[in-house]
């Protein structure tokens, strides 16, 4: 047993407050036509806070990278696909892809893949709440408040409250 | 007995019948063809789920149709799609069916969609396949005989789902040949599963199958009463062969009888629904006022057909 | 028959034809039954079988057990208990030519397993249209003449059949079914088929050919025996009949006591029989009356290749193996049923043999020596293994069974121990 080996405790933030602090990171650069795409489903929450906090105009969008993962061989289908709705032309326009964890960078991979059959951005950026390192993919977020090291043991989990606020958790995986 | 239909996780590993799979099989069916509808309204109409899979349709009875929208359902799953029509090359040379699969099976198909004219033909595929341990290879019943066309009866629940959204409360009509009727069996099977408050069998007795109450419906031979209240009516087609002879004296009289006028229509509930599985005869089965008026849904279900097939594939394929 | 003379001791001797179900020694010589319970006098065994805690039986006799190949089918039967057995027409080519007939008797002699008693063509090639040659069949070895699964669509040809055959005092055997109501099916007509969208045969086809075979049977006279009833409606004209006092006598086929139109399960080509399996309540009725004798069982043994049976349900060949089934499925129906072996074994044996009017399933002094000697609590595991038939197909495969047979002896002769 090597189970004992303590690690250090890791201190969750307050995720209302990181999407503040993201969308002042995100602020200075953003443009008339940018829009954000929430990866299902924290992803979703995190670019709706940062729809309100930015008062964008425009409607977000939200996709589902079910269809484009790359371990469906092994896992199949998820169990609960939402439908993907970009409800705007993505032809030449700047994109922010928002999600709420960053870690190996296959679910970034998918939605990529996924907004380019919709056509072709101009850009895409990568707006997350958190990075959690351990990347598998040459694959970096452009806006960041928070970065943590993480053991792949456990799991960075968004979660909603009763109340509509978003809050972190961590689940031990044995 | 387990459903053949299962694996041993209890995951959908055919799709052979909607007897015996649970609501929730259908259900999730059902939820995931929402998703693959909306990819085709996209400026790229295809997801790479399939990609490098090879799917199989083996059509042992002749079906553009139905051939071609599992062509399309498999082509926008990005998966690679070979026809063949085996009425034509290799029964005729007296391979079995199973001859064939396995020639199949030897060119790497992860996936056949199977049209036979024998009730129980994909059963034995899927049977077949089970005793060659190769439960990685997937079976999809494209209708066989006259047992069942399971994405047919999925993609009218959708159908009705989408104009209707709850089924407990709805009473369904299906009218015609169902004695010989494929599409009755598994519409059937899907309404009880999702407990639809009452599925009604309308026809003559010489086009309704012997003990066909088994099934949970109603038996109606009076149109009329029978149309009365419904939420959705399904016409099914009335195969020609059939018109004149033993079971109908002519396609006149059964018009007069069956057909679906705007008159009979206005017996159901104003906003029902009517739906066919395609192609129909007009003046037979309906009328083109009926078929061509605000209450049919039968393009939609067309449209519908390709995100369900997209959904059963995708589902098939990944367990 | 020089054969040895055997003692068979310990055993449980139960002979229905002489109602004898006792502990008892039985002693066999010159291939004939010398003695039971007391050796007569001067009586050596050059052999003394044991046969504590086994029954000691006359040879099943079989009114219906289709041969293939003629040495692996006439193993399977005697590896099954069954020492006579009759066999339909229905060969290829049909038993409808003297040539054919005599050659198949001839073939069994040689073999020297079951005895073989061929049923004749009633009609060539069964086609329903002229007569066949009865009296030069019956000389060649034919007891009966039937039609097989084939019918007689005209009833005037059927009349004249019936009216030939009396003359001479044949006997006629029918497997009632009519042609135009089961025509294209491949199932009993009712919720199984109709759910699987399986064509089906209604009961009335069966009835209503019953109907015809009766009349016309009362009319001309002849000897008629009903072959493989499956439907209560069909039993009960017959029990009419022969409460009217009419000679008419039928069989059951073994799976029909077991099973229904359920056991056809996914299209399981293995169910598939003809007469189809009906309902559950065809099924009892079909019981009750083997029970009170009405009916006698047949083993309709149809040894069929995998070619033939793996196939959609409908393009599948009918039948099964079951020479070899025929004794552990009929002791499983007397243990259901709580009879007593004495009446159940009746069926297999006495009551078959009456019907085919053989000289077969008695154990008296003097009776030739068929013998089956079996374990009845003896499991086994129906496999295709287990199966000496050239027919693997049952679907009874993967079940256990009670009841094993020991020895089988044909006329004083061992032709099979196990």
């Amino acid at each position: 047993m090597n189970a004992e080996k303590k690690r250090p405790t890791v201190v969750l933030p307050d995720a209302e407050l990181l999407c503040v602090q993201l969308a002042g990171l995100i602020r200075p650069r953003l443009r008339p036509e940018t829009v954000l795409v929430g990866i299902h489903s924290g992803g979703v929450w995190v670019a709706q806070r940062l729809h309100a906090l930015l008062g964008l105009g425009n409607e977000i969008g939200l996709i589902d990278v079910s269809f484009y993962r790359d371990d469906y061989g092994a896992r199949g289908l998820h169990p609960r696909v939402q439908p993907s709705s970009i409800p705007f032309d993505v032809e030449d326009r700047t994109l922010v892809l928002v999600d709420d964890v960053l870690y190996t960078g296959r679910t970034t991979r998918a939605a990529i893949n996924e907004l380019f059959d919709y056509g072709r951005p101009a850009m895409i950026q990568l707006a997350v709440l958190a990075d959690r390192g351990h990347r598998q993919l040459p694959i970096c977020a452009d806006f960041c408040p928070w970065r943590v090291d993480l053991d792949p043991s456990s799991e960075l989990v968004l979660s909603q409250n009763d109340n509509g606020g978003l809050q972190w958790s961590l689940d031990e995986h044995a | 007995m387990r459903n053949p239909q299962l694996n041993a996780n209890g995951a959908l590993t055919h799709l052979l019948s909607i007897e015996g799979l649970p609501r929730e099989v259908i259900t999730h069916i059902l939820d995931t063809a929402s998703s693959f509808l909306k990819v085709s309204h996209r400026e790229v109409k295809k997801v790479p789920l399939l990609r490098g899979k090879s799917v199989f349709n083996v059509f042992f009875e002749n079906s553009t149709r139905t051939r071609t929208t599992f062509e399309i359902a498999a082509k926008r799953l990005s998966a690679d799609v070979i026809n063949l029509d085996v009425t034509r090359s290799s029964t005729a040379k007296g391979e079995t069916l199973l001859d064939t699969v396995d020639n199949l099976v030897a060119m790497h198909a992860d996936m056949f969609v199977v049209r036979h004219a024998a009730s129980g033909a994909p059963h034995l595929i899927a049977d077949h396949l089970r005793r060659l341990g190769r439960e990685d290879v997937h079976v999809v019943n494209a209708g066989d005989g006259r047992h069942a066309h399971p994405t047919q009866g999925l993609l009218d629940m959708y159908t009705i789902r989408h104009y209707k959204q709850e089924f407990t409360n709805l009473v369904v009509a299906i009218v015609g040949d169902i004695l010989h009727s494929r599409v009755a069996r598994s519409d059937i099977h899907a309404l009880t599963t999702l407990g639809a408050a009452e599925v009604r069998a309308v026809g003559p007795q010489t086009l309704l199958p012997t003990a066909i109450e088994k099934m949970g419906v109603r038996v109606c031979h009076d149109l009329r009463s029978a149309i009365r209240d419904c939420d959705v009516v399904i016409m099914l087609r009335l195969q020609n062969e059939r018109m004149n002879g033993a079971l109908l004296p002519s396609a006149r009289e059964y018009f007069r009888c069956y057909g679906l006028t705007p008159a009979v229509l206005a017996l159901a509930r104003p906003d029902a629904i009517v739906m066919h599985p395609g192609p129909m005869n007009r003046g037979v089965e309906i009328d083109s006022d009926v078929a061509d008026g605000p209450q049919a849904v039968i393009l939609p279900q067309v449209t519908f057909g390709i995100a369900v097939r997209m959904a059963v594939m995708g589902i098939l394929a990944g367990n | 028959m020089g054969e040895a003379a055997l003692q068979i001791r310990n055993g449980r001797l139960v002979d229905p034809a002489n109602g004898v179900d006792a502990p008892l020694d039985l002693f066999i010589s010159g291939g004939r039954v010398a003695a039971i319970g007391q050796p007569p006098a001067g009586f050596t065994a050059q052999r003394v079988i044991d046969a504590s805690g086994l029954i000691v039986c006359p040879g099943l006799v079989d009114l219906s057990a289709r041969l293939g190949a003629i040495e692996p089918e006439l193993a399977a039967a005697v590896a099954g208990g069954v020492t006579s057995l009759a066999c339909p027409p229905d060969s290829k080519p049909p038993l409808d030519e003297p040539g054919l007939v005599e050659r198949l008797v001839r073939r069994s002699a040689t073999v020297g397993l079951a005895r073989v008693h061929p049923i004749g063509a009633l009609t060539e090639q069964l086609a329903g249209e002229r007569l066949a040659e009865m009296n030069s069949l019956a000389r060649a070895g034919c007891i009966a003449f039937s039609q097989a699964k084939r019918a007689i669509v005209d009833t005037q040809i059927l009349l004249r059949a019936m009216q030939y055959a009396a003359t001479f005092g044949y006997a006629v055997r029918l497997r009632p079914q009519d042609d135009f109501l089961a025509r294209d099916g491949v199932a009993h007509d009712g919720e199984v088929a109709s759910r699987l969208g399986l064509t089906g045969i209604p009961v009335v086809a069966e009835s209503i050919a019953t109907a015809t075979a009766l009349q016309l049977a009362a009319h001309t006279g002849v000897r008629l025996h009903l072959s493989r009833l499956s439907s209560a409606a069909a039993i009960d004209l017959v029990r009419a009949a022969r409460d009217a006092g009419m000679r008419v006598s039928c069989d059951v086929a073994v799976h029909h006591l077991h099973l229904s139109e359920m056991d056809i399960g996914f299209f399981d080509s293995n169910a598939r029989f003809d007469p189809p399996l009906r309902s559950a309540s065809d099924r009892d009725a079909l019981r009750s009356a083997v029970a009170d004798g009405l009916a006698a069982i047949c083993s309709d043994h149809t040894p069929v290749d995998a070619d033939g049976k793996q196939l959609p349900f409908a393009e599948a060949l009918p039948g099964a193996t079951a020479v070899e089934l025929l004794l552990p499925l009929t002791l499983l129906w007397a243990t259901q049923s709580r009879l007593p072996l004495l009446q159940a074994l009746a069926r297999i044996t006495s009551d078959a043999a009456a019907i085919l009017g053989i000289a077969a399933g008695s154990l008296a002094v003097g009776e030739a020596a068929d013998v089956c000697v079996f374990d009845p609590d003896e499991s086994w595991r129906v496999t295709p293994e287990s199966l000496r038939s050239q027919g693997k197909h049952t679907p009874y495969l993967g079940y256990e069974l009670s009841g094993r047979v020991r020895l089988t002896l044909v006329g004083g002769k061992v032709v099979f121990e196990g």
